[in-house]
């Protein structure tokens, strides 16, 4: 039996699905090649399918095997172009660090001793006087553009992650403990019954919990939301986890998923990531066609009755206000809200004035600054209640 | 491989025309022991399949419908807590040891058994549905895996109860989130698009037989072409054999004849406002004429 040549074909079939980005084990390989030997080989087609059901895992793996099998053991493959991203952002890192180091605008290399400070407690006598104590309540105030320092930075970074985490883990699912509610939690009764003698005297309760909400982010990259973006995108990062289901999107002249990126636990990488795709990115925002591609290819799966939409934008658009609005309210249709964070609303005489952010005004439930990670911590109450 | 045709043909026997993909995963599935995981939009017959799969092996079907919250008290067991109260103060009088009290009420006449551990205490192996996992949380998926690696389950005052037969586990999901790559790995997958016509003729064929061949194909075609068209909710099959049904039951026999009645029996296919509103009489017609 011809066992050995055919083994490391078809090892060699699942290390060419791994380079595509298929998930499999080792215990696959164990199972495909069982398959393979206990099958009679006269049917392809059959061992196709066979294969095509044990080694998919998703909708996007189920519809690209075809090509990869026939690439493989027909030798009819295609040339993918080079966009494996697996592979360039280990090439990117250098890169992409000084992409974002631009576009964060500061020169120096992002410092790795963020947490160096963190032991310091005493009070810091600088020529602004403030103590290390209120210098937390004084970061959130202050408007995110004016940190410069890369420590600074790096510390309203770890704080906007903080304030996503610590919403995320409000924002639960199961029934909670409570003093009132419609049902009786039998638990807790006999537990406490134990101190009673065995009476039920005391009575607790549980009540349904308050169903989580999805909240999906659009994030504008243009020019005029440079400082702002990277903390945006840490806070978001604290959002899409696995507890509080979370989109996030860029919006430019086109628009492009980033959920994938921003879970990525590494931090670098998930902002060289990042970088690229929000890269090659000229020209001036088209809020209204960027919208329209999420409306047309995402919105069904994306949004449901308990959805919230945010849009982090200034609102300066080179569409039409028309264009705009349409897919705005087409976006209504299915999200139950829609919050529009501008961070210019936090400078001092700044009016909602642009032609787009007043056709957008009557669509939007909640409009709220954005330029200091107070405002981030005041979505809270909007994001949870629906 | 003559126990392949045997599935296929036992499941067409049901009333249930799959395509090959779907038999060979149903049929690898039972042969590897494998959970088998089934996407796709909703409306495709995805919990259907574990229906006839149960009637094709002539087993009974257990099903677990998943939603947030879904936690192991709903999903595994829960002790009848008010029965237990009830046997103990009842007791009371009796000079019985909290020994013996503790273990009568801990026995297995005050368990509920849930879904899930009723399908692994079956004397013959059911299938298991496990409907819309996507709908559950990370946590739950976690434990559903520790489930179907072990094929038991502990309660502390019991013990471990081994499964008595091996569940046949069918997992289906509508996609609105991500499953954990682990799930995905235990499992066999296959993704479950809406039929071609000609299928869904034979489904329709299938499900109703008085039906006039002629005006059965004009219905398939005219959802496909409803299918392809911009709506909030795409027509599944279950509608498909609704209209079917009407339009048999209004004696219809032609789709481009009396087009103010067609257009009225148009609610069993469109089930949203906006919908109902956007497929007006020209689509309606220019689609029949498609169709025709």
């Amino acid at each position: 039996m011809q066992a050995a040549p055919v083994s490391a074909r078809v090892v060699g079939f699942l290390d060419h699905l791994r380079l595509n980005e298929f998930t499999i084990g080792l215990s696959e390989s164990e199972v495909a090649l069982s398959l393979l030997a206990g099958a009679q080989m006269s049917n392809a087609e059959t061992t196709r399918r066979r294969l095509k059901v044990l080694l998919t895992g998703r909708r996007d793996e189920w519809n690209r095997f075809d090509d990869l099998f026939e690439a493989y053991w027909h030798a009819r493959g295609r040339e993918r172009p080079a966009t494996d991203t697996k592979r360039d952002t280990k090439h990117s890192w250098v890169s992409g660090g000084s992409l974002w180091r631009r576009h964060a605008g500061s020169d120096e290399a992002p410092a790795n001793d963020a947490n160096a400070d963190g032991g310091d407690i005493e009070i810091e006598d600088g020529a602004d006087g403030r103590l290390i104590a209120s210098e937390r309540t004084t970061r959130m105030r202050t408007d995110l553009r004016e940190f410069a320092d890369p420590r600074e930075i790096a510390e309203a970074e770890r704080m906007a992650l903080q304030l996503a985490r610590a919403m995320r883990y409000r924002i639960s699912r199961r029934h909670r403990p409570a003093r009132r509610g419609a049902r009786l939690d039998m638990r807790r009764i006999i537990r406490a019954s134990l101190a009673r003698g065995g009476e039920p005297i005391t009575l607790l309760h549980r009540r349904p919990p308050e169903r989580p909400v999805r909240i999906v982010i659009f994030l504008d990259v243009s020019g005029s939301m440079k400082p702002y973006s990277r903390f945006f995108l840490q806070f978001v990062k604290g959002l899409v986890c696995t507890w509080v289901e979370a989109d996030a999107y860029l919006l430019h002249t086109k628009l492009v998923r980033v959920t994938d990126a921003v879970r990525e636990r590494d931090s670098v990488k998930a902002m060289s990531r990042l970088a690229l795709m929000a890269e090659g990115f000229g020209g001036g925002t088209k809020l209204g066609g960027s919208l329209a591609q999420f409306n047309d290819q995402y919105a069904k799966q994306a949004l449901n009755s308990r959805s919230v939409a945010v849009v982090v934008s200034d609102g300066y658009d080179t569409g039409t206000p028309e264009q705009l609005a349409h897919e705005l309210s087409r976006l209504k249709r299915r999200a139950r809200r829609l919050v529009w964070l501008n961070p210019l609303l936090g400078w001092s005489q700044y009016e909602p004035v642009t032609a787009a952010m007043t056709a957008a005004m009557p669509l939007i439930d909640h409009f709220a600054a954005a330029n200091t990670l107070q405002s981030l911590a005041e979505l809270e109450p909007h994001l949870a209640r629906l | 491989m003559s126990e392949r045709e045997t599935i296929s043909e036992r499941l067409r026997a049901t009333g249930y025309i799959a395509d090959e993909t779907l038999e060979t995963a149903l049929q690898l599935s039972l042969d590897l022991g494998r959970p088998l995981l089934l996407e796709g939009e909703a409306g495709v017959g995805k919990t259907e399949i574990a229906r006839a799969l149960a009637e094709a092996i002539g087993t009974r079907l257990i099903r677990l419908q998943c939603y947030e919250g879904l936690d192991a008290t709903t999903a595994i067991y829960e002790w009848n807590y008010q029965h237990q109260l009830l046997a103990i103060k009842a007791r009371e009088r009796e000079e019985i040891s909290p020994a013996d009290i503790e273990e009568h009420i801990f026995s297995e006449a005050f368990l509920l058994r849930r879904p899930l551990l009723e399908a692994i205490t079956q004397d013959r192996s059911p299938v298991l549905l496990i409907d819309e996992i996507d709908r559950a949380d990370e946590e739950f998926e976690a434990y559903l895996l520790e489930v179907l690696a072990d094929y038991q389950i502990t309660i502390p005052e019991l013990g471990t109860i081994p499964a008595t037969s091996k569940p046949h586990v069918v997992l289906t999901s509508n996609a609105t989130r991500e499953l954990s790559d682990a799930l995905r790995r235990r499992c066999l997958y296959t993704y479950i698009d809406f039929p071609s016509p000609e299928r869904e003729l034979e489904i329709v064929l299938a499900r109703q037989p008085g039906l006039e061949a002629e005006l059965a194909s004009q219905i398939t075609r005219f959802i496909a072409a409803l299918r392809r068209e911009d709506l909030e909710k795409v027509p599944g099959i279950a509608e498909t054999l609704d209209w079917a049904a009407a339009l048999a039951g209004l004696d219809v026999k032609r789709l481009d004849g009396d087009l103010a009645q067609i257009q009225s029996t148009l609610v069993c296919l469109l089930k949203t406002e906006a919908d109902q509103k956007a497929v007006t009489s020209e689509v309606t017609s220019r689609l029949a004429g498609q169709a025709a």
